[in-house]
């Protein structure tokens, strides 16, 4: 059971081949015997889980069973879950039971979905390997010496080690799909605005989206049509129909055009890596599809606008975190100014505050226009070049990241190191675009992702595409050899 | 050497809203601290701003009141700094894109003189909560009932000169959000906060002295009396020898002592930048048009009508048009009695007078504009003087009633009748052999003011019934009669 997707556990449960409460007992004793293994779980909600369990055999019982009814998951500790611990993978929230339910959150509930727990990440999202979570990290199924990837490194270690079908991700410059490609999952990061933001704890929040990881493209697309949709408790959600992904999986690909970035195919790329996504490319020439190289021209601009933009914006959306309300708070304060520094000093960890004091720097007067003024005219160009590059063709392909899942411990002295592993998908946050990283390969046994951007609102077209070569090859269905039946 | 002041305003007016700029809880005041904070209010993690566009309405509403450029396109910016009311750790304010842009407003001196005070900007932001510092013991207590309760903050070019000026313009401010119904004017529990920014410089030159900011005034005679203080605190340091040093001051009201609170050197940098969960206003000008033809009567059309249409005089209109509820009463007043000086005079005079003695506003008077109207009817067709009058109306705030039920029940009806007032005319000149033979010595073109005593006593033997217009006439011939 434990090696079914959400639409063939969806099948299963149809049919009554086992139950809600049958599957959720097997991902919870699954997660217990083996995620020491992972440490993919911040928080396992086994009262919760089997609760919602039985509620979904009761509906489906009485017939009012839908598509998600009884579909187990793991959201992300990113997002608030009422009565559970939302940590964000911090000291600072270790201590805080949200109030109240994300949209997101609130979406799976009424759709029927079964919440597992609360997976691993890097603290407050900041980070591309989940070695800054204060919980430990998460490790990678295909070698546990290295990184799942981040910051969603622990729902991608969980669904690779088929702990759980499907889980939350959320990508602010590359946190889905970069541990999707280093666990070879399935992640997509929708178009800005396409799914809820409230609930979700803010790291940047005019990158921040929340979506889908699970094994499959069709998996993705039975998750995208519950989180997306507008929110009136988010101002940048966007009001927008959200289509029936999963009608249009197998529209053909005959004519589609794919460009690809030459940019992206540069120095910085591992030669193998190059090799697999150029023979992914070739498999799309074999369903019907036409490749030309394209320029993104500005693409060296990326990784310093978002390095100023994303620390600016988290610099003060962590300004809520003072010992005063929730959270952490020191022991003894002396006073208001050793309770501030005292409670964020050791509440939060060393990569959190490099980005608040570089984010504060480049706010700060002036230095505001040298920095945070300059990075927006980026970002722009940034955005410029997608969308002429859009206007030539219906997708852009390219590697999710430079090299394959790397050693524990092997970035995390040289910061800049660790920020170039996002060469490749930052740029699309900047630009609000939507991007998927399927598998299309491996290097030495570890995966290797396949990048697909597409138009704004295109979610379906990436789906469609995504899902189309996972029908023509096998790569999304492989399983590290250290898992256990 | 002699000085010049000037002083600049920077006002929180607390928009009338029933719920925040960014969330769904109650702004009413008073409450059991916390309890009308949501978790937006607590800045919880996760959570997000809705903006109220009710709060857009009513700054546009101020906006055209003020004959402002109103901003198509307004920015939300993130203010930051840490403090424990303000829970978000940076407060939501508009800079480079505000709301308002340049308007005026005018203000009228004692001395008849109307002047313009500029308006810089106005911007849409939200109030902070309240730190208690007193009930626990060597503890702080806050409460975010206040935190995110709308704002705009309208910012004066420095075109005040004395701390008259200033108060008449805060004055005309009161008036003018009040008149709109977007703000409760209630300043003692903080509806409309002043924030004073004052320099002084030679008489004669150009150059702006250092100015000093005096934060937090919440009432008209705070704010004059720390602007004295502070002027005078200027000259005396300058004229020392020393420099003003730019600084945020604190002006206790009840002990009358300023302090300085921080310097420029320990300002914070606020670090402004566009909020990104807010998106940008943008509006257009059938917006626009909307929201003026929605707006009430404002002072300055008040004050034309009745310049135009009762003859009043500019100091007259200037006042009764301070507030809509004024405004609305005098006219109604003046429409009844069809006579707007007259209406007027009774509005300032004896209503004022009475109200100010029960310490109550004209929306709680006893005495409603028809009320007044109606007396004021009866001394216009000269059933009763206008010293009768005075009596009628405090049993009118006392007891109510109508003038007519009230001329009647205490027989006041003045006496026209010439034979009677013939006889008390009589009387009064029979016992009145002195002044009768002054009067005769007197040269004919004097006699006139000595009219006054023979009047007076002959109002006062009628019970001040008798018509002064008939008594005089009376009086006139029959003395004059005596002289031939």
């Amino acid at each position: 059971m434990f090696d079914k997707t959400l639409a063939e556990l969806a099948g299963g449960l149809a049919a009554g081949d086992f139950s809600s409460l049958e599957l959720t007992e097997s991902c919870l004793s699954r997660i217990k015997s083996q995620d020491a293994a992972y440490n993919s779980f911040i928080t396992v909600t086994e009262e919760l889980a089997l609760g919602q369990a039985r509620a979904a055999d009761s509906l489906r019982a009485a017939g009012k069973a839908g598509m998600f009814t009884g579909l187990p998951l793991a959201h992300k500790d990113i997002f608030c879950t009422q009565g559970v611990r939302t940590s964000c993978a911090s000291r600072m929230l270790d201590n805080f039971i949200a109030p109240y339910d994300a949209t997101l959150v609130r979406k799976f509930n009424e759709a029927g979905a079964v919440t597992l727990g609360k997976t691993n990440m890097d603290e407050f999202a900041m980070g591309s390997s989940n070695e800054s979570s204060f919980y430990g990290p998460s490790r990678n199924p295909w070698d546990t010496d290295r990184v799942p990837g981040g910051s969603s490194g622990g729902s991608a270690a969980a669904i690779a080690a088929r702990l759980v079908p499907a889980a939350t991700g959320t990508d602010t410059g590359g946190s889905i799909r970069q541990p999707a490609a280093l666990c070879g999952i399935t992640g997509l990061k929708p178009t800005y605005g396409r799914v809820s933001r409230y609930g979700m704890i803010a790291f940047a929040s005019s990158l921040d989206q929340a979506g889908p990881m699970a094994r499959t493209a069709e998996d993705a697309a039975l998750m995208l049509k519950v989180m997306a949709g507008f929110d009136p408790m988010d101002s940048t959600c966007v009001e927008q129909d959200v289509p029936d992904y999963s009608a249009s999986l197998n529209d053909s690909l005959e004519g589609l055009r794919i460009g690809l970035p030459k940019e992206y195919f540069a120095d910085n790329l591992n030669p193998a890596i190059a090799e697999q996504v150029q023979n992914a490319v070739r498999e799309f020439e074999k369903l019907g599809a036409t490749v030309k190289e394209i320029s993104l021209p500005n693409t060296a601009l990326a990784v310093p606008a978002y390095y100023i933009i994303a620390p600016a914006e988290a610099s003060t959306n962590l300004s809520r975190f003072d010992g005063v309300r929730y959270g952490y708070r020191c022991d003894n304060p002396v006073d208001l100014e050793d309770l501030y520094k005292r409670s964020r000093g050791e509440g939060f960890g060393d990569e959190v505050k490099r980005r608040i004091m570089v984010g504060t720097y480049a706010l700060s007067a002036g230095y505001y226009d040298a920095y945070y003024r300059k990075a927006q005219q980026a970002r722009r160009l940034i955005q410029q070049d997608f969308i002429q590059a859009l206007s030539e063709v219906d997708v852009i392909m390219g590697p999710t990241t430079p090299q394959p899942a790397f050693r524990i411990g092997e970035k995390t002295s040289d910061p800049v190191q660790m920020y170039m592993e996002d060469i490749y998908t930052l740029a699309l946050n900047l630009a609000g675009l939507p991007g998927m990283s399927v598998p299309c390969g491996q290097v030495q046994g570890l995966p290797v992702g396949l990048q697909i951007i597409g138009n704004y609102f295109a979610e379906a077209k990436l789906l469609n595409v995504a899902h189309r070569f996972q029908q023509a090859t096998d790569w999304h269905t492989q399983a590290p050899a250290s898992i256990k039946g | 050497m002699e000085w010049e002041t000037v002083i600049g305003l920077e006002i929180h007016v607390q928009l009338a809203t029933k719920t925040k700029i960014f969330s769904g809880s109650s702004t009413a005041f008073g409450a059991e601290p916390n309890t009308q904070a949501s978790a937006v209010d607590l800045a919880l993690p996760g959570t997000l701003p809705v903006f109220n566009e009710n709060a857009l309405r009513m700054a546009v509403m101020f906006g055209l009141a003020i004959d402002a450029e109103i901003g198509k396109r307004s920015v939300f910016e993130r203010k930051n700094y840490f403090y424990p009311d303000l829970p978000k750790g940076y407060q939501t304010t508009q800079l480079a894109e505000p709301v308002v842009g340049r308007g005026h407003v005018d203000i009228e001196l004692a001395d008849g003189r109307t002047q313009r005070v500029r308006i810089h900007h106005a911007h849409l932001e939200e109030d902070a909560g309240k730190s208690l510092h007193e009930d626990f013991h060597g503890m702080t207590g806050i409460d975010l009932n206040r935190a995110g309760t709308p704002l705009i903050e309208i910012v004066t070019e420095p075109d005040m000169r004395t701390a008259e000026q200033a108060v008449a313009f805060a004055r005309k401010l009161h008036s003018l959000v009040t008149s709109l119904g977007i703000c409760d004017g209630n300043m003692a529990e903080g509806s409309l906060r002043f924030d004073v920014n004052v320099s002084v410089r030679p008489k004669g030159t150009e150059t702006l002295g250092t100015r000093t900011e005096t934060k937090n005034l919440n009432s008209f005679r705070f704010m004059e009396e720390a602007i004295e203080l502070e002027v005078e605190r200027q000259i005396e340091v300058i004229e020392g020898g020393g420099e003003i040093r730019q600084e945020t001051r604190l002006y206790n009201g009840d002990t009358k002592v300023a302090r300085a609170m921080r310097s420029k050197e320990e300002a914070n940098d606020y670090r402004y930048f566009p909020c990104p969960d807010l998106l940008p206003i943008v509006i257009d000008d059938a917006y626009i048009e909307a929201v003026r033809a929605s707006l009430p009567i404002l002072p300055a059309q008040w004050k034309a009508t009745f310049i135009e249409q009762y003859g009043l005089s500019d100091y007259d209109a200037s006042v009764l048009s301070s507030n809509n509820v004024q405004a609305a009463y005098f006219d109604q007043v003046a429409r009844r009695c069809g006579d707007g000086k007259l209406a007027a005079n009774w509005v300032m005079g004896e209503l004022a007078r009475l109200l100010n003695q029960h310490d109550t506003d004209i929306k709680a008077s006893p005495v409603s504009a028809e009320q007044l109207g109606g007396l004021l009817e009866r001394i216009k067709d000269d059933t009763i003087s206008g010293n009768i009058a005075k009596k009628v109306f405090e049993a009118m705030w006392l007891d109510g009633g109508t003038a007519d039920e009230i001329i009647e029940a205490k027989g006041l009806k003045q006496v026209t009748d010439s034979g009677a007032i013939e006889g008390i005319v009589d009387q009064v000149i029979a016992s009145s052999d002195k002044q009768v033979e002054q009067y005769k010595a007197a040269e004919p073109d004097k006699r006139g003011k000595m009219l006054g005593f023979f009047m007076g006593q002959v109002m006062k033997a009628s019970g001040g019934k008798a018509n002064p217009g008939a008594v005089t006439g009376i009086l006139k011939q029959k003395l004059d009669a005596l002289c031939d």
